[in-house]
């Protein structure tokens, strides 16, 4: 038998969280279509929101108030911005302003290849407001210390899930190479693309390192880490994201002033994804990364679309 | 035309004993003196920021709080001076919050639209500013505790789309929910014949909600939300007709209220002979504010 995927891993922790925690879990159409891509066992504590989504993330929010540690489950990241009011405005403040908690465990799963319809990348809103953990796991370790750190802490987690990696059964681990050509630090499922790009890279004998960043927020680096980027000539930070206000915009900014360089960064354009060729708009793919390396060790920098 | 009488059972306050009366007068008095003492501070900029002033609206959380007490979970509108007053917050804390200091009741981290009670067996849960949200959030904290839970919004927060739902669900789990619709015919200075058609109540009635749409007459509420909770076991909505007497926040007026439902309720119990025992809770309130507004202490607290 191998290792267990990261949809297993999500299954487990929340039915032993409904089972045994008293913990319930809310969302809209939970038991619809593969019970959200297998990461739902069917349990007790399972709580249908056949609602307007802002009305759902309310009554979610008011299970978190008195004590229930509610998983909230969003099936397409896009919805947040309906769920956001009740997640930003109250359940990410009552903590600071009131000394009252409202821990809420957001299931926020990204997606990618639906078109226009579903398929934004949204972690970035949940890091610019106060109150808020924000972690992008995508493997099955990952995610137990993101469970963990929810367990152990009153604030709202953030869960920033991507659909494209709940079936991997790999732990990633950083590539670390001294005074490389690049380093690439990559977010949510770009990890396994970046990772990718690097090894194809290494096998070019490009010198790259490659970093993973599953913690948004707050956001940290190891000493050890810190010193590899240090040694690189150039840096680059990739999300699932649009890059304009996004994530990898905001920690590059963070890398940029730990090192005092200039960090480069790989999103999504400012345009709307579409459902054909070549309007997808896709999550910076292997190729697309390579693309962005190769020009950036060139010297051309502003390129967006090779 | 709104009528102070609007849905009034009339022998209600025949029905109520004097002690519960008198309770629901010293609640009414002691909210009404309380802002009084607001107004004065706002006046002397001791009070700097925004205040949602109930005055006008203080029988309906004074009736119903008298009714259940106060162990229920309670959710505010942003216009909650008297329900936390009623519930039996604290007096020095609420002054407190409002002056913008650490002994407030979220450490002056709130203000008037946010107020809290987290102690003494009270659970009033903070606004926070988008009218209605606390719909919502009570009926979720109603399903999560299976707790009673009381919840207090206004004739405008009513119209936001996250309503309806959340009383659906509170519908379908037959939760133990009161939801309170503090109708004073405004949302900020529009009028409700301005904004809808349609009325609050008879939506409840297609939920299958017992629902009450009445005026503010606080024996009323009283004997209504006594009898209506013995004989179900979900959701109860009341619709209470109210003046807004001053503005939306601040402490001006623009003198559109229909009635003032104090002056009215006191005219009764004064009818009733029940003038010297008026006269004892006046007293014993004016002394209570003449320390919590007294200007020396004020003056002190703000200095440190
Ligand atoms: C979601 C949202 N939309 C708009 C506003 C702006 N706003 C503040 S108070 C108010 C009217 C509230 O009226 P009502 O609920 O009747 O309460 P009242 O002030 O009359 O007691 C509005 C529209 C808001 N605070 N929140
Ligand atoms: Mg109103």
């Amino acid at each position: 038998m191998g290792q267990k995927n990261l949809a297993t891993t999500i299954k487990e922790i929340t039915r032993n969280h409904l089972e045994n925690c008293n913990g319930l879990l809310l969302g809209q159409s939970i038991s619809a279509v593969g019970w959200v891509n297998n990461t739902v066992p069917d349990c007790k504590g399972i709580v249908e929101l056949p609602m307007t989504d802002v009305a759902g993330a309310g009554i979610a929010v008011g299970t978190a108030i008195v004590g229930r540690r509610p998983i909230f489950v969003i099936r397409f990241q896009d919805f947040l911005i309906l769920n956001g009011s009740q997640l930003i405005f109250y359940a990410a403040k009552v903590k600071e302003l009131h000394n009252q908690p409202a821990p809420i465990f957001i299931r926020a799963i990204g997606t990618e290849g639906i078109g226009p319809c579903h398929s934004g990348n949204l972690h970035n809103i949940f890091m610019h407001f106060p109150g808020f953990n924000v972690f992008a796991p995508i493997t099955s370790k990952e995610y137990e210390q993101t469970w963990d750190a929810f367990m152990n802490d009153n604030k709202p987690m953030m869960c920033s899930e991507h659909r494209d990696t709940f079936t991997n059964c790999e732990e990633i681990e950083d590539i670390l190479v001294e005074d490389a050509e690049i380093t690439v630090c990559a977010i949510s499922v770009t990890r396994l693309e970046a990772q990718q790009a690097v090894k194809t890279l290494h096998g070019e004998n490009v010198k790259c390192s490659f970093v993973n960043i599953f913690k948004l927020k707050p956001f940290s680096l190891k000493e050890e880490i810190v010193d590899i980027i240090k040694s690189s000539k150039h840096i680059l930070v990739v999300d699932t994201g649009h890059e304009i206000s996004g994530a990898a915009q905001a920690i590059a900014y963070e890398i940029g002033k730990k090192i005092n360089k200039f960090v480069h960064i790989l999103g999504v354009e400012d345009k709307t994804k579409c459902i054909c060729e070549p309007y997808q708009n896709r999550y910076p793919d292997s190729e697309k990364i390579i693309t962005k390396i190769n020009n950036i060790i060139k010297g051309d920098y502003t390129c967006q679309k090779e | 035309m709104r009528l102070s009488n609007f849905g009034v059972l009339e022998e209600a306050i025949n029905n109520i004993d004097n002690t519960i009366k008198l309770n629901i007068y010293k609640k009414m008095y002691r909210s009404r003196k309380f802002e009084e003492g607001v107004i004065e501070s706002v006046e002397c900029k001791q009070i700097k920021s925004a205040v949602y002033l109930s005055i006008g609206q203080e029988s309906i959380a004074a009736a119903i709080i008298e009714a259940l007490g106060n162990k229920h979970y309670v959710f505010t509108q942003h216009r909650c001076h008297s329900t936390f007053l009623s519930l039996g917050g604290n007096i020095l804390k609420i002054r407190d919050e409002l002056l913008g200091l650490p002994t407030g009741s979220s450490n002056g981290k709130g203000g008037s639209n946010c107020l809290q009670i987290h102690e003494n067996g009270i659970n009033m849960f903070g606004h926070h500013g988008f009218i209605g949200e606390n719909l919502p959030q009570a009926v979720g904290a109603c399903f999560g505790s299976n707790k009673p839970t009381l919840c207090f919004l206004g004739d405008g927060a009513i119209e936001e789309d996250y309503i309806y739902p959340s009383i659906g669900f509170a519908v379908t789990h037959k939760l133990p929910i009161i939801i309170i619709c503090e109708d004073n015919d405004l949302s900020i200075l529009t009028k409700t014949e301005d904004r809808r058609s349609w009325d609050v109540s008879e939506v409840m009635k297609s939920f299958g909600i017992p629902s009450v749409n009445m005026a503010d007459d606080p024996w009323s509420i009283y004997e209504k939300i006594s009898g209506l909770f013995a004989n179900t076991d979900g959701p109860i909505f009341l619709n209470i007709k109210t003046c807004r007497i001053k503005w939306h926040a601040g402490i001006g007026a623009d003198k559109m209220h229909e009635w003032d439902r104090f002056s009215i309720v006191k005219e009764e119990l004064l009818s009733l002979g029940l003038g010297s025992q008026l006269t004892v809770i006046e007293e014993e309130v004016n002394k209570e504010m003449d320390i919590v507004w007294d200007k020396k202490t004020l003056q002190q607290l703000l200095k440190k």
